[in-house]
């Protein structure tokens, strides 16, 4: 019996979704840029795929890059945008994900600057806050729509607003939101954003780049004529296919998603109120639906996940991508959550597929756990 | 029963094999193998990090390396990508001279471009007519400041196969780093990196069975290669390539590098015996070339120019066939291919040429059929072309004025 609760590091595959992939592994095999029929067909699906995935953020197919997923995205967007520009300063939250921090890193080695826009202890990324760091020569923003550790949803039309006047590119990260909410690409105010197939019950492997029509981006993987001349590499079909399927359900059951998680939630936090010691992060800002970052403090979090798995329950502290690191999170940091407590940090991120029984599993070996650890802590102080 | 159209373009993709697409299965179910491998706090991570590797495993039996010098990407282009890049860049301070060769792929091509772009200096080497690289003309072309040597182990268009054997003890004499795109050989034509002295390789899943969007780069450690990291994040494939790594996709690519290890032989065999009864049924037609040298050439392709006759209109005409004219990847553009272009073929000749690749699932049956077509075609074709007309009456077409439009 075991209960998944990191959706947020990955989701398991939609049933409907891998109906729709699989055909094109041995059936439909063709390579899109070939000319006969079987080229045809896999470009027929590629190109449908380009609108499911286009229609889930209200942009134009034209717009869609696809990619090999999250990361890929991220970094073609920042490295893609900085070459093109004259000026060499770019500015990120200091709550990325390591998939825009570290191509960020990498270009300030090359000599670019690079300045970090502050968070606030609520976990929001506020205009004021970039209005500290822009300076003449920033060209490029980069704050995500939805952080992945603590769920809180940024402002990014304020963040744009402001950049814009500045004559400076945005950019924001929507591997996270995009499925957990309604997501409009022009509302943004962004001039380019990141999506991630595996985030939303699509397959691993697969992402896009919407970007801005009038955009120049210098490919990061070249090889000619693929997406526009911007992204080189035969397709990967089965995996766009997948991912349009999985965005248009997405967009179709949106509502009814958002609206079984926040009900989950809610149940699962009135839980967690009641369980001494525990605090939700950024509680009363605005998160994503599924997302529960929590503190128990005086419990190593490495500790409390392994003995949870052992339960049979799956949650993670901070990212997959950092996993294993000992590191505190960089975001509970940022949040100026002391680095001792950022240790004890637990991330809860519910799936369409859970239901209460799961928060009940969920809660009760949470309590369990903690009366243990605090009575073995106990002794050991005793002894 | 054969399946029409007749698929002969095995060199642009081929199916996923039933064996692989059923172990890539476990990994796409929500009873299955979903986790994401980075994910190290519970079962669902362990268990595909586990998958991960055991496919790393089979990539790197493959070609006989170890699979710590194994680093997944989204493909072979990608590797391309990574290798000219990530070599140029990390070892700059050291030279920035790369050799290449006019008839590598589009991938390395694009890649030693930007590299111009960027104040490396390339030279893009002639192969012979045969399609091979000479020796002597790329020791000739090494310099006291070439960091890289990037030759293809087989052409993609082609089929021939370089010596890649001879290449890399003449690059590591001269302490420079050799890459190969293997994207085309690796399965159909030996590689052992015990004893070839390569340093980096390209591999793709989709020429050998496997699914599309997956590949990885062979980074080699002793002697130990560097590379710049081009995709960065949460430090993946140790530090070269992050990403969260696609489990299902890596599977896939596994089990395909594992069922061709253990069949290739044979596979080979078969599918020669095939080529030849292509190449044997149509020999024999007037004015009939093939392209590349063949005795050095990968077993399943046959390129070949049907002078006189236009290489897309015949496409068109054998539409119970699907072939390719030029590399796939260039398919769209109306350009005569360049790789037959860097043989010396005129521009009538690569116009007119098909890419004949056999695999796997080809039956007799097929062949026999696609000579039939050809022949009945080719004449149907011909007649209609002038050219061919003043060929038969004995017009030397070189010695020709025409007149412009």
């Amino acid at each position: 019996m075991s209960v998944y609760l990191d959706n947020n590091a990955t989701t398991p595959i939609d049933s409907e979704v891998l109906d729709t992939m699989v055909p094109y592994l041995e059936e439909y095999y063709g390579n899109p840029a070939s000319v006969h029929s079987y080229g045809r067909k896999a470009r027929t699906a590629v190109d449908r795929a380009r609108e499911q995935v286009a229609s889930l953020v209200k942009v134009h197919p034209g717009q869609v890059i696809f990619t090999s997923g999250g990361t890929e995205a991220n970094n073609l967007a920042l490295k893609g945008i900085a070459s093109t520009k004259r000026t060499n300063v770019i500015a990120i939250s200091e709550i990325e994900h390591t998939s825009v921090i570290a191509p960020a890193q990498a270009m300030q080695k090359r000599g670019w600057e690079l300045d970090l826009i502050k968070a606030d202890s609520d976990g929001h990324v506020l205009p004021e806050a970039l209005n500290e760091v822009i300076r003449e020569g920033t060209c490029l923003v980069s704050v995500m729509l939805a952080n992945n550790e603590t769920g809180v949803i940024q402002d990014v039309a304020a963040i744009s607003e402001l950049a814009r006047a500045h004559d400076i590119i945005v950019h924001t990260d929507a591997v996270q939101a995009a499925g957990k909410m309604p997501v409009d690409f022009e509302s943004t105010g962004a001039h380019m954003m990141s999506l991630s197939a595996h985030k939303l019950y699509g397959p691993k492997g697969v992402g896009a780049l919407i970007v801005n029509k009038s955009l120049e981006l210098e490919p990061l993987i070249h090889g000619i004529g693929h997406e526009m001349g911007v992204r080189g590499g035969t397709e990967n079909v089965a995996g766009i296919v997948g991912f349009g399927k999985a965005a248009e359900i997405a967009a179709h059951k949106l509502e009814k998603r958002t609206n079984h998680l926040f009900e989950l939630r809610r149940y699962l936090e009135a839980g967690l109120h009641q369980t001494a010691g525990i605090t939700i992060v950024a509680e009363h800002s605005q998160r994503l639906s599924n997302t529960v970052c929590i503190l128990v403090p005086g419990i190593e979090g490495e500790t409390l996940l392994m003995n949870l798995d052992r339960a049979g329950v799956a949650v993670s502290s901070g990212s997959a991508c950092a996993s294993g690191s000992t590191n505190p999170s960089h975001v509970l940091l940022a949040m100026g959550i002391d680095r001792d407590l950022a240790r004890c940090a637990i991330r809860i991120s519910l799936g369409k597929d859970n239901i209460q029984a799961d928060a009940d599993i969920l809660l009760d070996n949470l309590r369990r756990e903690v009366a243990n650890l605090q009575t073995m802590g106990l002794q050991a102080w005793a002894s | 029963m054969m399946k029409l159209p007749i698929y002969l373009d095995y060199s642009a993709t081929t199916p996923v094999d039933p064996r692989v697409a059923k172990e890539m299965m476990k990994c796409l179910t929500i009873e299955g193998n979903f986790g994401n491998p980075a994910s190290r706090s519970h079962s669902f991570g362990w268990n595909a990090e586990a998958l991960v590797e055991k496919a790393r495993r089979q990539v790197a039996d493959l070609v006989n390396a170890d699979p710590r010098e194994i680093v997944w990407t989204s493909g072979a282009t990608e590797s391309d990508n990574l290798a000219l890049k990530g070599v140029a860049h990390f070892y700059q301070k050291k030279g920035k001279h790369i050799v290449t060769s006019k008839t590598e792929h589009k991938a390395v091509l694009d890649s030693c471009r930007q590299l111009e772009r960027e104040g490396f200096e390339v030279t893009y080497l002639d192969p012979e007519p045969s399609g091979l690289i000479d020796l002597g003309k790329l020791e000739s072309s090494l310099r006291a400041d070439t960091i890289l040597v990037s030759i293809m182990h087989v052409n993609n268009e082609i089929g021939v196969v370089q010596d890649i054997e001879a290449i890399g003890e003449l690059t590591r004499s001269r302490g420079i780093l050799f890459h190969c795109d293997a994207a085309q050989s690796a399965g159909k034509v030996e590689i052992d990196l015990q004893r070839m002295k390569v340093d980096l390789m390209s591999f793709s899943a989709h020429k050998i069975y496997g699914p599309k969007g997956i590949g990885a780069l062979y980074v080699r450690r002793q002697p130990r290669v560097r590379i710049e990291a081009q995709m960065h994040g949460g430090g993946h494939e140790r530090g070269m390539r992050s990403g969260t790594l696609p489990t299902h996709q890596i599977v896939g690519m596994g089990e395909a590098f594992r069922i061709a290890r253990e069949e290739m032989l044979e596979e080979n065999a078969r599918i020669l015996k095939l080529r030849n009864r292509l190449w044997d049924g149509i020999k024999d037609i007037e004015e009939v070339y093939v392209n590349g040298d063949l005795d050095h050439h990968v077993a399943g392709n046959l390129n070949v120019s049907f002078n006189f006759v236009e290489g897309e209109s015949l496409i068109m005409a054998l539409k119970d066939m699907a072939v390719s004219s030029g590399s796939a990847c260039t398919s769209a553009s109306l350009e005569p291919s360049y790789v037959l272009r860097a043989l010396g073929r005129n521009d009538e000749l690569a116009h007119s040429s098909i890419r004949f690749t056999i695999g796997r699932f080809t039956t007799e049956e097929d062949i026999d059929y696609t000579i039939k077509l050809i022949r009945m075609n080719i004449d149907k074709l011909r007649a209609l072309s002038p050219l061919w007309e003043m060929y038969k009456e004995g017009i030397d077409l070189s010695k020709v004025q025409w007149a412009a439009h």
